[in-house]
């Protein structure tokens, strides 16, 4: 019988100088799973390395050796001298290593809990292992299911609903006030990371015209060139609220570079269409008294980072329900492998022949009525030991198929062949 | 017959079930099944209203029963169609139920004996002015449905407090539109409706204006969706301020439309006669 074993490490037990010391490229990896996959021991490999985690699943018959394998591998390959990272390695066994897989790819165990991008990196380091067969019979059947089960923890919980990042939440809160952010124009004044992956997140929700104003002209025309917007000079804001929609703000500015009589008086003129402003500023650009204009909103970075915190909580609400999606794809997914051992498939064969033999004896003795009730025990009897003799030489030939992981492999054929897992 | 309008407030209620329990747990099928389940009340609804046009001559609106009936019937049917063109699902949370009280309303005052048919009744003038103020007055509860939202989505924006409503609500904005939409379309009916009630007053009592009570609180909620729509189309008037107009003009076709009967004399009367 085979063993899933996981060894890994991630931000939860391990600090980034380890993190990055271990992480390997997508070459290495590549590289890695091969040589691993020649090891007698280990009969199937798939290498997972994102920069916050390294996961490496592994099937074996034997636990010990091959967890050693591995962990020297590591070593040697990182230049790593012995035990120099031992205490940070997690190492699951079975059904633990399934959850943990499980969870994961879900989303469950990541920093931000319900970021999506670990899926396809997941994916990715799967499509290695088919490439270069160092998967089989069981972590093919694992990873699929892993991949249906985070779907599935993805469309049946709120995991990632919610914006958990400064720039996506103001996306999201100016989508409550307009609705449809197409042909809404955005000013953004000042620059900052932050401030440009809002912009980046606008534009991908179709916004109209990005107007860019900066104290430094020339800054602005670069920012302005790389969002295809219009730059603009600072002088120039106030003739420009007439016909924006959000205004987003990062300057270094000591004062407020818009103030509530100034927003106040173009009001009437624009028509009271609603005004969002987005505050990243610190100290703030925009006169927090503005909020309590009508049809205006103000978020500075404080309000924003509540909105986040509230996400956060409520991210880790549904992941609770995500744990008991894991549990019951975890159990289901032991059924399946405890199947895959040679006792079940040589009970579950002989069931299924002899269901079959003797359901066609009993049709057979119904019809003819002259047959004594001896002679239907010898039609049995005959039977029987054609059932036994079929399978003979099969479950000889299961029996004595342990070599390099083969066993796994046989016992599925001969599953699939005889429909077993019904 | 009489079976029937128990089949519609069957449909209602359950309709308004399927949509508040959609609004906690934001299961698709079950605003589906509200909305379906609403359609279904509603055409029963409508073939009840139609056998009383027939076996009457007029449209029923001879007592409090009757008047309550077709008011339920109007704002499930301007939900319906709001729900057609907006998309805005979450307003059935409001609309559902009010049809469901106000028919449930109807039924519990339902007359042990029938009312005869009114001779009086039979004029095409009255059949207009009946239809166009319910459709009309059914818009404009819907235009306060959306406003009750728009304020309470508003609050949650600008104290940035996010709690389970602002997730469950729409935007501002489809709020806004739809409330406005609401409120040109029921002033519209509503104009049409008094013209016409003017007109037949003339036929039966010989003067188009007689400062009836009535008449007097009906000009006068016309006279505050007029400003609000003038505000609107001259300055722009939005958001806030548009929905609290809304409410306040449907609390003033409220008492127009039961306060005047109930507190003063008036010629209508017999409209909302138990």
């Amino acid at each position: 019988m085979s063993y899933i074993i996981l060894i890994g490490l991630s931000h939860k037990s391990a600090p980034v100088e380890i993190r990055e010391r271990l992480s390997f490229s997508s070459d290495e990896a590549l590289v890695a799973i091969e040589t691993l996959q020649k090891e007698n021991v280990i009969n199937e490999v798939v290498l997972l390395s994102t920069c916050n985690r390294v996961e490496i699943l592994i099937t074996t018959e034997n636990r010990k050796e091959a967890v050693d394998i591995v962990k020297n591998y590591i070593g040697r390959v990182k230049n790593i001298p012995n035990g120099g990272f031992e205490d940070q390695l997690y190492i699951h066994y079975g059904d633990d290593a399934v959850r943990h897989i499980f969870r994961v790819a879900a989303s469950l165990d990541s920093m931000v809990v319900g970021e999506p991008q670990i899926l396809g990196q997941l994916k990715e380091a799967y499509q290695n292992s088919t490439t270069k067969k160092t998967s089989g019979v069981v972590l093919n059947r694992l990873l699929h299911r892993t991949f249906f089960v985070a779907k599935r923890v993805r469309s049946e919980t709120g995991i990632g609903d919610s914006a958990v990042s400064i720039s996506y939440a103001a996306v999201e809160l100016a989508r409550k006030i307009f609705g449809s952010l197409e042909k809404k124009v955005v000013l953004l004044i000042g620059a900052g990371e932050m401030a440009e992956l809002a912009v980046e997140h606008l534009k991908r929700n179709k916004v109209g015209d990005i107007l860019v104003a900066n104290r430094t002209f020339e800054r602005g025309v670069d920012l302005a060139e790389m969002f295809k917007g219009k730059a603009i000079k600072m002088e120039e804001i106030p003739d420009t609220l007439n016909h924006v929609d959000i205004i987003i703000s990062s300057t270094g500015a000591q004062g407020f570079v818009l103030t509530r009589d100034q927003i106040k008086s173009i009001m009437r003129s624009r028509r009271n269409r609603p005004l969002f402003f987005i505050d990243i500023a610190v100290p703030r650009d925009i006169d927090p008294e503005i909020n309590r204009l009508n049809n205006s909103y103000v978020y500075d970075i404080d309000d924003l980072k509540g909105v986040i915190n509230e996400n956060i909580e409520e991210r880790k609400k549904e992941a609770v329900k995500g744990e008991r999606i894991i549990d019951e794809a975890v159990i289901r997914f032991r059924q399946w492998y405890e199947n895959l051992d040679i006792v079940p498939t040589i009970v579950g064969l002989r069931d299924k022949l002899d269901n079959i033999a003797r359901s066609e004896v009993e049709k057979t003795v119904q019809s003819l009525k002259h047959l004594s009730e001896e002679d239907a025990q010898a039609l049995h009897r005959m039977t029987d030991a054609i059932v036994n003799k079929v399978l003979h030489y099969p479950t000889q030939y299961l029996k004595n198929s342990n070599h390099h992981g083969n066993r796994s492999v046989h016992i599925d054929i001969a599953r699939r062949l005889f429909k077993l897992d019904d | 017959m009489e079976l029937l309008i128990f089949f519609v407030i069957c449909f209602y209620i359950l309709s308004s079930a399927g949509y508040y329990v959609y609004f906690f747990n934001q299961e698709e099928y079950l605003y589906k099944t509200g909305y379906y389940l609403l359609l279904t009340g509603f055409v029963f609804h409508t073939i009840l209203i139609c056998w009383g046009y027939i076996k009457f001559g007029h449209i029923p609106a001879r007592n409090l029963y009757e008047t309550l009936s077709l008011a339920g019937w109007s704002i499930a049917g301007v939900f319906l169609v709001l729900r057609y063109k907006f998309n805005l699902k979450i307003l059935g949370v409001f609309a559902a139920p009010f049809a469901a009280v106000v028919v449930l309303t109807a039924a519990i005052v339902f007359p042990d004996v029938p009312p005869e048919a009114q001779p009086l009744f039979k004029s095409l003038w009255l059949s207009l002015h009946l239809i166009t103020i319910f459709l009309g007055e059914a818009a404009l509860a819907l235009a306060c449905g959306t406003g009750i939202m728009y304020l309470i989505q508003e609050n949650a924006i600008k104290t940035k407090k996010h709690g389970m409503l602002y997730k469950r609500l729409p935007s501002l904005d489809l709020l806004d539109n739809t409330g406005y939409f609401c409120i040109v379309a029921g002033f519209s009916m509503l104009t049409i409706g008094l013209i016409t009630g003017l007109i037949y007053a003339k036929h039966v009592w010989g003067r188009f204006w007689s400062w009836d009570p009535k008449e007097i609180w009906s000009m006068i909620s016309w006279l505050v969706y007029a400003a609000l729509i003038h505000e609107r189309v001259v300055v722009g008037w939005r958001g806030r301020r548009a929905a609290i107009m809304a409410i306040i003009g449907f609390l003033f076709l409220l008492f127009t439309f039961f306060g005047i009967n109930f507190f003063l004399e008036g010629h209508h009367g017999e409209f909302t006669r138990v």
